[in-house]
């Protein structure tokens, strides 16, 4: 009898130390567990809602209309990883985006177009970079140049939208590796042939997250990003080449925003000065959801796709219940909220152990 | 001279000179003031008038600037305020009563106080970063606005609404007297008392100013309130000059040219010391650049361009690398000042936040 209230006594609390330890040893995994909860919440709550919400159809067309955005936050994660911020992802993807649309319509082939796109935009991020690492000016400050440059170039290229009927880039689109897949309906499971697809842009996505992560976690210079995030001085003072990998993730998040402008002039088949105005926050509200914190040090690329997916998500949602627009900034606003308190209740916990 | 010319107000200042020197070759009427009718018209005027709403969201971003933080919801919270007081008036039957107006614009100067006061919270007890806290209201405010305004354009007709923007008193603008008032008010309880020394502490060293026994979290809250004050109080401005509640357009990008306006006039993003003065003169030089671009008839595609060109040229300028070369000491270059970002002041927890998980 004692024996066994003795058990069952020790195995709560040895359980319970498992999960302290785990907790600490992986504290900064928690962030990105709790983007999996709220991800996996609204899907759920979608489903009971509507009746008929996780289709293979709808999962898909999530990648492909947040391809862009995706790209995006992995440069962000960069950026924000070093405790910096870059606000001229937004402008620059335009700039690229109407810049390669002008040389598609000018006669030059794809394959000159899109690498120059790419080019463009980390030309703007090493400029940032050069303004943040040489010229001491605050991240801030210097990307909102950057930011007002790319988005004058833009206006300088051309003011109007110019359409693109290039075949490769309308391929990049419309481009549809599919699969049948299952999914459960208000009649039961339901079949959707040719449900599950992925397009060139999709994939173009999910390569750079894989790149992305690839370089943060196994590389030495991912390992002095999060280095310099965790403290400049200290990582000066190790001896790890601070000036290098700060001019380098801005080049990066430059070269990202690029990539983005190739993607979403594929996605809506034009090229347009005033694209993108206000998707830096957007991507930056994506990059906090994952879990990645400001303050720099602390986070993972794999975070940032799922806050884009929650956050393309939260835009299904509100299509599906026919609400106002307006409630899409709520809600994200409300969200970022809600992760940023739990982050920092996270944050405060494991500062005082 | 030369202790002249290390003056920190300068910079802004010469900026000012130029910009104005510029118009009046381009356009010599530029300098010219006329009376009409006991009012003042021309050019200056006008940037004189216009320049309000930035004057004073530029006033409380120079606060919370000093405390070390950023409010970037200022646009939103300048919709809010319009939106709420558009409404109350559209909604009532008498317009044109000042009483009706008076409760109007109360409630929405009210409205955006409570979201300062939100903001403050989330940064000075929450303790989250600036940036963020404000981002949530940035998204959710214009949101909350376009919910008040129903999604539509709220317009009015009330003549003493239009006064505050067109109006003149003593021959100048209202709108600009306005401004002075807030000029004067934020000055004297910023520099005839402790405050404005105090926030400096707090900017410079949060920790310090805490063990010295200074009531950083209070003064970070009240920097952050009235932020969203005058805010409101610009948003009602602003909607009172185009006598419409725009959800979506009213206050756009203003956080971005208020920051700017701050930076430019010599106070540190860093926090810490701060000039009033150095605002007062950055928001006249981003108004009179505004306008330039306009007289000179620069194409408005390229006014981007020409606003990255005036924030890299006064970044470079204020960089110490740049000094420093300008003082030919760059053989002998002091160390580089600690980085005093978003992460600074914290503790080293490098072990913890390198770990490979």
């Amino acid at each position: 009898m004692s024996s066994a209230t003795l058990t069952r006594n020790h195995v709560p609390r040895e359980r319970t130390r498992l999960l302290h330890r785990f907790s600490t040893r992986h504290a900064s995994w928690i962030p990105v567990f709790a983007a999996i909860a709220i991800l996996l919440a609204m899907l759920i709550a979608g489903q009971l809602y509507f009746g008929t919400f996780v289709t293979p159809r709808m999962l898909s067309s999530l990648l492909l209309d947040n391809a862009y955005l995706l790209v995006l936050a992995v440069g962000m994660t960069f950026v924000i990883l070093t405790g910096g911020i870059d606000l001229s992802v937004g402008s620059v993807m335009a700039f690229t985006g109407i810049l390669g649309a002008r040389m598609l319509a000018g006669g030059v082939p794809a394959a000159v177009a899109m690498p120059t796109m790419i080019v463009c935009g980390a030309a703007v991020g090493l400029l940032v970079g050069v303004m943040v690492q040489v010229f001491d000016v605050q991240p801030f400050i210097a990307s909102l140049a950057g930011m007002f440059l790319a988005r004058g170039l833009a206006f300088v290229v051309s003011l109007e939208a110019i359409g693109v009927k290039d075949p490769v880039i309308t391929w990049l689109q419309s481009a549809r590796f599919a699969v049948g897949g299952w999914y459960l309906g208000p009649e039961g499971i339901a079949y959707q042939p040719n449900g599950w697809y992925i397009t060139p842009t999709g994939i173009i996505a999910l390569l750079t997250v894989a790149a992305a992560f690839w370089v943060l976690q196994y590389t030495r210079f991912g390992r002095t990003v999060y280095a310099i995030g965790g403290n400049e001085q200290s990582a000066r003072l190790m001896g790890l080449p601070v000036a290098r990998t700060k001019l380098l993730v801005y080049v990066i998040s430059g070269s990202c925003a690029g990539l983005a402008g190739v993607i979403f002039t594929a996605y809506t088949g034009a090229g347009y000065s005033l694209n993108g105005i206000g998707t830096e926050l957007d991507t930056i509200a994506a990059v906090v959801i994952g879990g990645t914190l400001l303050s720099g040090g602390s986070g993972y690329v794999i975070g940032s796709l799922l806050g884009v997916l929650v956050y393309g998500l939260i835009k299904v949602a509100i299509t599906f219940m026919g609400a106002d627009a307006s409630w899409t900034r709520i809600i994200v606003g409300a969200l970022l909220l809600l992760f940023v308190v739990v982050q920092r209740i996270i944050v405060a916990r494991s500062g005082r152990r | 001279m030369n202790k002249l010319l290390r003056h920190r107000l300068v910079l802004p200042i010469g900026a000012l000179v130029a910009l104005i020197l510029v118009n009046t070759i381009a356009r010599p009427s530029f300098l010219s003031v006329t009376v009409r009718d006991g009012e003042l018209y021309g050019s200056i005027i006008d940037i004189l008038r216009n320049s309000a709403p930035l004057m004073l969201v530029a006033l409380g971003m120079t606060m919370v600037i000093a405390t070390r933080g950023i409010d970037l919801s200022v646009g939103a919270l300048m919709a809010v305020s319009g939106a709420v007081s558009l409404t109350i008036i559209a909604g009532s039957p008498r317009p044109n009563d000042l009483g009706v107006i008076a409760v109007a614009i109360g409630a929405g100067i009210a409205v955006t106080l409570i979201f300062g006061v939100w903001n403050g919270f989330l940064v000075a007890v929450v303790g989250i970063q600036p940036i963020i806290a404000t981002l949530v209201l940035m998204l959710a405010g214009r949101g909350i606005a376009l919910l008040i305004t129903q999604g539509f354009i709220t317009t009015i007709n009330s003549t003493p609404y239009q006064f505050m923007a067109q109006g003149y008193v003593f021959g100048l603008p209202f709108a600009f007297l306005v401004a002075v008032a807030a000029i004067i008010v934020v000055a004297i309880v910023e520099r005839r008392t402790a405050l404005g020394m105090l926030t400096e502490a707090v900017g410079i060293n949060p920790t310090a100013s805490r063990l010295a026994g200074v009531r950083s979290r209070g003064i970070i809250w009240g920097a952050y309130a009235g932020s969203g004050l005058l805010a409101g109080i610009a948003g009602i401005l602003y909607s009172s000059n185009i006598m419409a509640a725009d959800a979506n357009s009213a206050g756009l990008n203003i956080e971005v040219d208020a920051i700017l306006a701050v930076v430019l006039g010599g106070t540190s993003l860093a926090g810490g010391k701060f000039t009033l003065a150095g605002t007062v003169i950055g928001v006249y030089t981003i108004q009179t650049l505004t306008s330039t671009i306009t007289f000179l008839g620069v194409p408005p595609a390229v006014t981007p361009v020409f606003k990255a060109a005036v924030i890299i040229i006064v970044c470079l300028a204020q960089s110490s690398r740049v000094k420093g070369w300008v003082r030919r000491l760059s053989a002998a270059r002091p160390p580089a000042p600690p980085r005093t970002g978003a992460g600074a002041g914290e503790p080293v927890r490098l072990g913890q936040e390198v770990q490979v998980p």
